[in-house]
């Protein structure tokens, strides 16, 4: 049993959707594999906590948070709610459960029914659940909830159809909707990040209040680090579907640990003009999250990644790109027609063969000696083992990686190599010659 | 609840009202051209000077055959010795009526179906999606002939059949339309916040996406209609439809009338002919009309013009 | 700084358009000037009028909406040029960037393509070999591989396809850029990128950038000067830090107070909600909102004031005095404004 204290349990949650193959790869069965939304990822909420889930678009937030209702069906791992087990809920069980958990959209325009009023849609959980179908309790219960969101005299807008409505106004409905039942969980997926700069803060401490009034307790999702700071009381911060890092907001925002964390604060753009964001920030976005890089999937990006976070042939061609879009037509050019056709390092593997288009191997491992001579800071060349000249091609091994996993580091929990005393053999050290 | 319809209604009508310009003008020849026929239909047998089928006076006389208009029978007769004009004005009520009950028993069965298969998907809307394309893909006519002909054995070939047969070919339309809509409309974060508030399915559809949906059965309703008249008098026409013993149509006129044009009897033709094509412009003009003025993009386009008034001087602007 | 004279001079523009309420005041006379080399950013929160000024400069304005003032662009007046003389300007003269990408970028045209028609629909002459060695240059410079140039559109992130948009802008060389909101779809490490590459922008090749955007945050990132939009007018306009840092426009200050940033420790919110811009308030359109207005706030319209520190604000607050009417600077009591009366 769960200690009391604990509202919501989520262990190795993992949300994989098949990727639909062609007709004829379907006919054969043939696997096209599955986008990786959410890939094992644990955390607990207390009662009565925020809980904030920040993550770039791709990181599978949103994912996480309809999970947490089952409007998407897991792939494994588990959920409880108040020691409940929600995967294990049948469909009817489930409609029961969202009585506890509420959500709240990120688009006020979209989540409410643009053909009822606002009467009707912020009583229709009443009715749903089959608490009271009375009309006249229905309005009463409606009217002291629109008048906690401050939407009053409630009567100007009981009548009244979302289309009436302002932004500010339609989000005050929506959340006057998700707590109509008093819930025990709300999940806030971009709550304000649609919202006028003016307006934010006003639905922010429409939250707040709500939360101390009712005992709520929010998972809130969001992209806005800024916002999380101020609002939540512990964070996680995801990236491409796992949790990279997670812990008091205190603690992370002060000493953030994690690459990725450290490199998100920097980038935020600031108001104040003495502040300004440097410019050696993570490169590239994003990747695909159904072919995620190996090992530690912020790697390719990553401006500390070191021997043991997972290369692999695909960031070479990466790198090769890069040196290529900044180094001018020439060097392009030249470099290329040394190389043959780059399309087999594609494939994820610790293992790749650079063909060349001499035939000779050792001009490849010529040109790559070179290049790395050019930038030798470049990170890859940390985790590139050796590069063996073979006929036909070169033969790259890379260092051998590992999945982070998240653990304990001075009031925090992260998943990075660099605080693995068993790898982090000191980082700086320079690349094997 | 009655006034809460009526609300309803007046805000779905809002915009007919407050249209301008061109679309309100083609809403308002629609609607105009519409409720001619629709009095017509309903008045029929008050205003008809004869009843459908009738070929002699009350004394028992047989009307002249082919007769040209005459006071006595304004548009004249035709080669059955009926009158012409009351054959238009009963025509009215076989075709309302023929399209009415097609319209409906295509909604009943086109909409229920593409709601569930747009919103659950999965193989039973796989499955569905290609037996209405199939029926789609069909020649339309050829459709309707092959179902009056299997449903006249049983029916007879009366009003009933005839809507039953063009039913068949407007029940892909709506569930192609009413599917398509769904699909898109399931994605809505209204939609999903429903079953985040744990409505049952039976709900959610009937709630929030029927309610959306059901706002573009109007403009689709009445184009068909419109299409559904020349279906009814094709077949009518190719003598598939409504025998003229059971109702006055249009379509079987104009087909008897077609011997007549040689001979330069061109009442029987032209009147039952200018029936069709203004039922049919009517039910265009309004659908076109109503679609102008009802879908909100294109009338978010619409500008109004502005003229910029002469500045004013700083002290009292604004 | 090269050149004294501005590259784009507003001159009290106004752009109305109709609606079924009325006319919409969208941009109410606006004066602005930007200088080669310049960002000049323009802030305000949705509705304010900001990309109707945007698209107005560029004569990209809905049929049926009433044009005044002057916009002139290296002293050639662009509400009078023909359009067929406005589309012969966009690219080499003036170039537009927009928030979506994707729906500019043709879906059937490969990366190359695009390049060669923007290229050679302004200079027919130039060779196959040059067409390709600007089109890749300018593609390095956004850090777009040359081994992508002939994919598609949709092969490409969405934050290259930014990248690839800003690339065809540029490779043109034009000498003012109009950016709206162009990083608000992106990521914050993306949007950084972007944002640093803006910057490079107006220290290699001189241009003038316009940049609409509704984030203070950017603008303080990346722009040398800003302008303050509110309810279809400039409420304030000057340099970015000295607006940042010492607002004189009440609503600039409230608005920064707003915003949450790192440093937030209190929430903090302007009541009321940007005003109708059909029926917006008489004289001064933000005193409804305003915690300083003044009795003459409600009276006349505020005068544009040149202060020592540089800005150009319209405000009571800072007179001029001589046309402030006896007891005009008494507090104004304010009509209660309720909590939901928002945007």
């Amino acid at each position: 049993m769960a200690d009391a204290g604990v509202l919501l349990e989520v262990e190795d949650l993992q949300v994989h959707f098949p990727l639909r193959g062609s007709f004829g790869a379907r006919l054969v069965g043939k696997d096209v594999g599955a986008v990786q939304a959410v890939d094992g990822v644990s955390f607990s909420v207390a009662r009565g906590e925020v809980l904030g889930i920040v993550g770039e678009s791709g990181s599978g937030k949103t994912t996480l948070g309809r999970a947490l209702l089952r409007l998407v069906d897991p792939t494994g791992g588990s959920i409880r709610l108040e020691g409940e087990d929600v995967l294990g809920l049948r469909e009817r069980e489930v409609r029961a459960m969202r009585r506890k958990v509420q959500m709240v959209f990120q688009d006020p325009h979209a989540s409410l029914n643009p053909a009822m009023t606002i009467e009707t849609a912020v009583g229709h959980p009443l009715r749903i659940h089959g608490i009271t179908r009375d009309r006249a309790d229905i309005r009463s219960r409606v009217s002291a909830v629109l008048e906690r969101v401050g939407l009053s005299p409630p009567d100007q807008y009981l009548g009244k159809y979302p289309s009436d409505l302002s932004g500010g106004q339609k989000q005050r409905a929506v959340l006057a909707r998700a707590v109509i039942l008093s819930p025990s969980l709300l999940v806030a997926d971009e709550p304000v990040s649609m919202l006028d700069m003016s307006v934010r803060a006003k639905i922010l401490e429409l939250m707040l209040g709500l939360k101390n009034d009712l005992d709520l307790t929010y998972v809130y999702i969001t992209h806005d680090l800024a916002t999380a700071k101020f609002f939540c009381d512990r964070v996680a911060i995801m990236y491409l579907g796992r949790i990279v890092e997670i812990g008091a907001t205190d603690e992370i925002f002060a000493n953030p640990r994690h690459p990725y964390t450290q490199s998100l604060l920097r980038a935020i753009p600031d108001p104040d003009p003495s502040r300004s964001i440097p410019r050696d920030l993570p490169r590239g976005e994003v990747p695909d999250a159904a072919e995620p890089p190996l090992g530690c999937r912020f790697h390719p990006r990553c401006p500390k990644a070191f021997a043991p976070c997972g290369w692999e042939a695909r960031d070479l061609h990466d790198m090769l790109e890069q040196r290529w879009a900044v180094g001018g037509q020439e060097l392009f050019e030249a470099e290329r027609l040394q190389l043959g056709d780059l399309v087999g390092l594609d494939q994820p593997g610790s293992r790749a063969t650079v063909p060349s288009a001499t035939g000779t191997g050792a001009d490849v491992a010529t040109l790559l000696d070179h290049i790395r001579e050019d930038d030798s800071r470049e990170r890859i060349w940390y985790g590139i083992e050796s590069i063996t000249p073979r006929p036909g091609g070169a033969v790259i091994e890379f260092h051998r990686g590992h999945d982070p996993v998240l653990r304990p580091e001075g009031g925090a929990e992260v998943a990075c190599h660099l605080y693995n005393p068993e790898l982090a053999d000191p980082p700086e050290q320079a690349p094997p010659a | 609840m009655a006034s809460q319809l009526i609300a309803r209604a007046g805000r779905a009508f809002g915009p007919v009202r407050e249209a301008r310009g061109v679309p309100r003008w083609i809403v308002w020849a629609g609607i105009v051209l519409t409720m001619l026929f629709v009095v017509m239909a309903l008045t029929a047998p008050w205003i008809s000077p004869y009843a459908f089928d009738q070929y002699q006076d009350a004394s028992g006389q047989r009307f002249v055959k082919q007769q040209a208009p005459s006071s006595a029978h304004w548009f004249g007769t035709n080669v059955q010795s009926t009158d012409v004009m009351s054959r238009v004005i009963w025509g009215a009520r076989t075709e309302l009526k023929v399209v009415l009950f097609a319209v409906v028993v295509s909604l009943l069965v086109g909409l229920p179906l593409g709601l569930l298969s747009g919103y659950f998907g999965g193989p039973v809307d796989r499955v569905l999606v290609l037996i209405m394309d199939a029926l789609f893909a069909f020649p339309y006519l050829l459709l309707a002939i092959v179902i009056a002909f299997l449903l006249s054995d049983k029916f007879g070939s009366g009003v009933a059949t005839a809507a039953f047969a063009i039913s068949a070919v407007y029940i892909p339309q709506y569930f192609r339309v009413v599917r398509n809509h769904v699909v898109s409309l399931r994605e809505e974060s209204y939609v999903e916040a429903a079953r985040a508030l744990g409505a049952r399915p039976r709900t959610v559809i009937g709630r929030y996406v029927f309610q959306n949906v059901v706002q573009s059965v109007p403009v689709i309703a009445t184009l068909n209609a419109a299409d559904a008249i020349l279906t009814l008098a094709a077949l009518g026409f190719l003598g598939y439809g409504i025998q003229p013993t059971d109702a006055a149509e249009w379509g079987y006129d104009s087909s008897r009338a077609l011997s007549d044009a040689g001979a330069g009897i061109w009442w029987t033709g032209l009147f039952p002919g200018m029936a069709i094509v203004l039922l049919v412009t009517g039910l265009t003009l309004l659908g076109e009309g109503l679609n102008d003025v009802l879908n909100p993009v294109l009338r978010r386009r619409k500008m109004e013009p502005v003229t910029l008034p002469p500045r004013a001087p700083q002290e009292d602007q604004g | 700084m090269s050149a004294t004279a501005p590259v784009l001079d507003v001159r009290d523009l106004r752009v109305w358009y109709g609606s079924a309420r009325g006319a919409v005041r969208a941009v109410d006379g606006v004066s602005l000037q930007i200088r080669a080399g310049e960002v000049l950013g323009l802030v305000g929160e949705s509705g304010c009028g900001k990309s109707t000024l945007g698209r107005g400069v560029m004569g990209l304005l809905p049929d049926g909406s009433a044009v005044d003032g002057q916009v002139l662009f290296q002293d050639t007046d662009l509400l009078k040029v023909s359009d067929r003389q406005l589309r012969r300007m966009r690219g080499p003269d003036i170039a537009l960037i927009f928030q979506e990408p994707m729906t500019r970028l043709n879906p059937l045209m490969r990366i190359e393509d695009h390049f060669s028609e923007t290229i050679t629909a302004h200079e027919p002459k130039l060779s196959k070999a040059e067409v390709r060695r600007r089109s890749l240059e300018a593609l390095g410079g956004m850090g777009i591989p040359p081994t992508r140039f002939r994919n598609y559109p949709h092969e490409f992130s969405g934050g290259m396809r930014q990248r690839i948009m800003i690339a065809l802008a540029l490779v043109l060389r034009p000498r003012l850029v109009i950016a709206d909101e162009p990083t608000t779809a992106l990521d914050v490490l993306v949007e950084a990128q972007i944002l640093s590459i803006l910057a490079d922008l107006k220290r290699n090749f001189d241009t003038a950038l316009l940049l609409i955007t509704h984030n203070l945050g950017i603008v303080a990132e990346a722009c040398d000067r800003v302008a303050v939009m509110y309810a279809g007018r400039i409420a304030e306009e000057g340099d970015a830090r000295t607006v940042f840092s010492q607002p004189a426009h009440p609503y600039t200050r409230e608005l920064l107070r707003s915003v949450i940033s790192l440093n937030t420790t209190g929430l903090h919110y302007i009541p009321g909600a940007p005003p109708s811009l059909i029926d917006p308030p008489a004289a001064c359109k933000f005193h409804p909102r305003c915690p300083d207005a003044m009795r003459v706030c409600a009276l006349l319209a505020p005068v544009e004031q040149r202060l020592s520190a540089g800005q150009r604000v319209e405000c009571w607050l800072h007179g001029p005095g001589d046309r402030i009417p006896e007891g005009g600077r008494e507090p104004l009591e304010q009509e209660q404004i309720a909590v939901a009366e928002e945007a």
